[in-house]
């Protein structure tokens, strides 16, 4: 773990993988002293991004921000521990337009891709590319796919990816580069719902296949 | 016939017009950025000014252009960049508290330095809040839409305190402002950093709320570094892409961006940053 100066009111927490992010941000946030020194905590694929109140120090920041064990990043349980309660169950239609080119990046058919994707949890690591937009870790590492190498102009709200070590859901239509296995019905941002999110930082998530 | 609202009739806008407030905080985790008032202390200086709640929403107002009608009795006050301001014709200055009697025009010019007014009203613009703000983020789309003609912008209740000052100075720009930065946690990704503060910087034409891109003689990329995974971002990190331009975050940045931050203006300056033009030059000092 590295702790890196991020100018005058953040500290940006560097660590060895992404469940380990998962484990800091969470140990922030719960920090008794977070709430009167933190504005926000920013979980990224290494890193944790703590942002400091006005008039809060980085050094107090430093204070608050956990000692983390180095963890191996092979381990397959590193994702499991400290699950949350809050789980969603979200049901996809496995017919996007890259389920093929998906099991044929992996060698595996396109039903084992199906049952790869919902055989395991996930979990919310951050967030970032637009509202609602959840990166999804701890899935199966066999699915692990390049981004396409021409990024989709517009991707429909709906649309379930692979990208990297990550799964996601498109919350809105955007342009999008991930490959496209499937798509719910399950509306991932909704202003009329506290929050409006509906994977939130931490929670596990579920894949599940309806036709 | 309902009664009308008491608030502001927009007739004419020039620039991006938009409301905006002290942001939408601790919301990274699902992706939303703070976003919130561009010049961070003239926004606050209007609200102060008009004895407004802290965080009370206001107009952010890009290079004039803006024309307003009361429908009420309005009181009113513009900071920011120093707008020639007329009301039904006749000269105010900014700084000042106005009270505008129903069916009175507020007019704002092209100011002569700067870039972003904040015209505010007492009691707060009441626009539907989300998340906890009225601010438009305009990378995310979220937050009230940008203000149009024919909008009525109605009077809020965020009223903190009476109105203790008539009048401050209208604030005044420097020409290439020398803005301090602290060396950025990737700044080894790029092989000459230093440059950042030897060099006049120049704001580019695409430049806007979510981030100042900046011209000069490009930073080079460390070749053999790769491509960096996803990390949190700040309204002031100085983000270098591929082909070595410098983009300087602003209020409505991504949450979380791919390429190396190299510096990250100090927070105090990231308000002069706003109030700079397209094709203006600036400098950095390493703090």
């Amino acid at each position: 773990m590295r702790l890196l100066p991020y100018g005058d009111r953040a500290l940006l927490v560097e660590l060895d993988d992404t469940a380990a992010v998962v484990t800091v941000a969470d140990l922030v946030r719960a920090h008794p002293a977070a709430a009167t020194l933190v504005a926000d905590v920013v979980p990224g694929a290494r890193t944790v991004l703590v942002v400091a109140r006005p008039g809060v120090t980085v050094d107090q920041l430093r204070a608050i921000v956990p000692a983390h064990k180095h963890r191996d990043r092979s381990d397959p349980g590193a994702c499991e521990q400290g699950l949350s309660q809050r789980e969603t169950v979200i049901p996809v239609v496995y017919d996007g337009p890259d389920l093929a080119v998906v099991a044929a990046l992996t060698g595996l058919s396109e039903r084992e891709v199906v049952a790869a994707h919902t055989g395991t949890p996930w979990r919310v690591a951050f967030g970032g590319f637009a509202p609602g937009f959840a990166y999804l870790v701890g899935g199966d590492p066999r699915l692990r796919v390049p981004r396409r190498d021409e990024p989709r102009t517009a991707v429909p709200a709906g649309a379930v990816g692979l990208a990297g070590e990550f799964s996601g859901v498109y919350p809105r239509p955007s342009p999008g580069g991930w490959q496209l296995i499937g798509r719910t019905d399950l509306p991932l941002w909704d202003l009329d719902r506290d929050p409006p999110a509906l994977l939130t930082a931490g929670a596990t998530v579920l894949f599940e296949e309806v036709r | 016939m309902s009664t009308p609202v008491t608030g502001l009739l927009v007739r004419a806008v020039g620039g991006p017009c938009l409301v905006q407030d002290a942001g939408r905080l601790g919301h990274a985790a699902i992706g939303v950025g703070v976003s919130g008032a561009a010049d961070r202390a003239s926004y606050a200086l209007a609200n102060r000014l008009l004895g407004n709640t802290v965080g009370a929403a206001v107009l952010e107002v890009t290079l004039g252009g803006l024309e307003v009608e009361a429908t009420g009795v309005v009181w009113a006050c513009v900071t920011g960049a120093p707008a020639p301001l007329e009301v039904d014709g006749r000269p105010e200055p900014t700084g000042a508290v106005l009270a505008l009697r129903p069916g009175r025009r507020l007019r704002l010019g092209l100011p002569a330095t700067g870039l972003r007014s904040y015209l505010a009203v007492r009691g707060g613009l009441d626009t539907p809040a989300l998340l906890g703000s009225r601010s438009r983020d305009t990378l995310a789309g979220l937050g009230p839409e940008p203000v149009r003609a024919g909008d009525v912008l109605g009077v809020g209740h965020e009223v903190a305190g009476e109105i203790l000052v008539d009048a401050v100075p209208p604030a005044t720009y420097d020409d290439r402002p020398v803005l301090r930065v602290v060396r950025g946690p990737r700044a080894d990704w790029v092989a000459d950093a230093d440059r950042l503060v030897e060099r006049v910087w120049r704001v580019g034409s695409a430049s806007d709320r979510v981030g100042l891109r900046l011209e000069g003689e490009p930073l080079t990329a460390v070749p053999t570094r790769g491509e960096l995974p996803s990390e949190g971002a700040l309204r002031g990190a100085i983000q270098v892409p591929p082909g070595g331009g410098p983009v300087v975050f602003g209020p409505d940045h991504p949450v979380t961006g791919g390429y190396p931050v190299v510096g990250v203006v100090v927070d105090a300056d990231t308000d002069r940053l706003a109030q700079l033009r397209p094709g203006e030059q600036l400098r950095f000092r390493w703090a």
